[in-house]
């Protein structure tokens, strides 16, 4: 059992979504990165597509009221704090057993957002088949909502609902962080490229956008050069199927890149699409961050796929036992960590 | 216009059968997906139809692009007919009053009394020509012509949950409390979104018909009841 004693940034718990349930308005939901999301689990101890928790910026403040093990995935500056009140530095990327009445505290997050993963996952009902929370309909996570202080949260045995009480502790670490690329974010053209003009769509190519504020899981809204629609087919379409990935641009010229718990459709033009290998970077892109965009085939992004699986499996493979987990500032130090996102340049 | 193929990122096409808000075109959407469901292939996600396409989510790893390409392409020749995925639907509304606050102001708008404007909301099946905007939320349509009013100039923040709504010429039923800027004529006691079916949580699929039973308070407070104490099935609003 784990009891939340201060949650004030929004974390969720998240799985792999909730896929065939579109058709009926039920977004897809999941991780916002759900490479990080298989890396927490894995590091847990735990198969791939089992909840964690997704936190935004700043992770909560927790007690463990039973042994657990917990797995941090992401750029936390982390600590545990022991009964007798002591602290100690907790590694990223690695597991941690608490003992009972220990207290971690996951601090800032560097990048967005990290997972909270717990060996033998969290004990939470599945709904349409996931975990995932979808806060808009009340559906999955703890009771459809976010998490927040009081939660008390059980863990399982080996996967099983039980006394709460978790497994036996492991030790489990990844010796090398993995890298955000921080090239252009690579999209495919359309659905409806042929809304903009020519000059619209050499300035998406050519130019810088930032985030803006007004982002959640929903969409990240864009700042930056207007994308003008043509006049000869204007801002609207009539509603059609979206994904996440996809770059919607109303009639202000804003661009909106969707995000996991966009709805299943929508009313405005999308001049490009995400392609599946970058939508992991997505999900930790900050206010005030620039972004890029180049225009990729579909050959290239389904290599750009493969090769984001294969190098996923070879980090997940790395993972050795033992070890408190590297020290983050020996990284920094190192220059091993240069993500796509950079805290200090994101207000 | 021929219907063509758009790339919707590299997990996802759009068969597109046209640009405009057609129930002609939205009948070759369901044929379309009907051909597509019998041919069961692996690594399909999601099937989303709406009013003029048919999008297919998938994994490119393990469906090939080419050969879902060609599947589509030749389910986007399939005749429109009944569907045989397709429900037909007989879902009672109380109109008026509380539960329908703006049917007065629609009778006024419209030129027409109030009944009159209920007989027409009930008179015909209305198709669902897409779901979306909420988990469960229908968009059905057509109305007649005369009915066909622009959404509120100033939308409401609660809309209550099972409310039956009117906006340019289509019609809705909340599933949730949400907020929400249509005409409010009735409310059913029919839950159109329920987790208790997981195979089909949301009563409405696209392509479903829909026929409106206009009921006394009496009867809806009954069926509401009924509702909440689990006494209906969902068959039991079926139309036969």
């Amino acid at each position: 059992m784990i009891e939340i004693l201060e949650c004030t940034m929004p974390a969720s718990f998240q799985d792999a979504g909730r896929p065939g349930y579109r058709h009926l308005g039920v977004p897809l939901s999941g991780a916002l990165d759900p490479e990080w999301l298989v890396i927490a689990n894995a590091l847990a101890g735990n198969p791939a597509g089992t909840a964690a928790l997704e936190m935004h910026l700043l992770g909560p403040k927790l007690r463990a009221k039973t042994p657990v093990t917990i797995a941090l995935a992401g750029e936390f500056s982390a600590r545990i704090e022991d009964a007798a009140g002591q602290s100690r530095a907790a590694g990223n990327w690695c597991s941690h057993a608490l003992a009972a009445d220990e207290i971690l505290v996951t601090g800032s997050l560097r990048n967005g957002i990290g997972y909270l993963a717990v060996h033998g996952g969290f004990e939470l009902p599945a709904v349409l088949g996931s975990r995932s929370t979808y806060a808009r309909a009340g559906l999955g996570g703890i009771d459809g909502r976010a998490l927040k202080a009081g939660d008390r949260l059980k863990v399982m045995r080996s996967g099983i609902p039980g006394d709460g009480a978790g497994d036996a502790a492991i030790s489990l670490r990844l010796p090398q962080a993995p890298r955000l690329s921080d090239g252009p974010l690579r999209v495919i053209a359309g659905p409806q490229r042929e809304y903009f003009t020519d000059a619209a769509w050499q300035r998406f190519m050519a130019e810088e956008f930032t985030v803006s504020r007004e982002t959640d899981r929903m969409g990240l809204r864009l700042d930056g050069p207007r994308l003008d629609h043509d006049p000869a087919h204007g801002a609207d379409i009539v509603s059609d199927a979206v994904t996440p990935g996809a770059i919607q641009v109303p009639g202000d010229g804003r661009p909106i890149i969707l995000l996991a718990d966009c709805q299943t459709v929508g009313g405005y033009p999308k001049i490009a699409t995400v392609i599946g290998a970058d939508l992991p970077r997505l999900g930790h892109a900050l206010p005030g961050q620039t972004l890029r965009f180049i225009e990729v085939s579909i050959e290239q992004a389904l290599a750009a796929r493969r090769q984001a699986a294969a190098e996923l499996a070879k980090c997940v493979d790395s993972i050795v036992s033992g070890g408190a987990g590297f020290n983050l500032d020996a990284l920094y130090a190192a220059n091993l960590i240069d993500g796509v996102i950079d805290a200090q340049q994101a207000n | 216009m021929k219907p063509r193929l758009l790339a919707l990122g590299d997990g996802a096409l759009t068969l597109e059968f046209g640009d405009r808000f057609d129930p002609a075109l939205n009948a070759r959407v369901m044929a379309a997906r009907d051909a597509l469901a019998s041919l069961k292939l692996d690594g399909i996600s999601d099937v989303v139809p709406t009013y003029r396409s048919l999008t297919v989510h998938f994994d490119p790893l393990r469906l090939d692009r080419e050969a879902l390409t060609r599947s589509l392409l030749e389910a986007a020749q399939a005749p429109p007919q009944e569907s045989a995925l397709a429900t037909r639907w007989l879902i009672p509304v109380v109109f008026g009053e509380e539960f329908g606050p703006d049917l007065a102001e629609v009778a006024l708008a419209t030129q027409r009394s109030e009944s009159a404007v209920i007989e027409a909301l009930c008179a015909n099946e209305l198709r669902v020509f897409l779901i979306g905007f909420l988990p469960g939320f229908p968009y059905l349509g057509e109305l007649p012509e005369w009915l066909r009013l622009p959404r509120r100039v100033t939308p409401r923040a609660a809309v209550p949950a099972n409310s039956l709504a009117i906006a340019g010429g289509q019609a809705a039923v909340y599933p949730w409390q949400s907020p929400g800027g249509w005409h409010l004529l009735g409310r059913t006691p029919v839950r159109l979104f329920d987790l208790a079916d997981a195979a089909r949580p949301a009563l409405l699929a696209p392509g479903d018909t829909v026929r409106f039973k206009p009921v006394k308070r009496d009867e809806f407070l009954r069926l509401a009841a009924d509702v909440e104490a689990g006494n209906s099935r969902r068959g039991d609003w079926q139309a036969t």
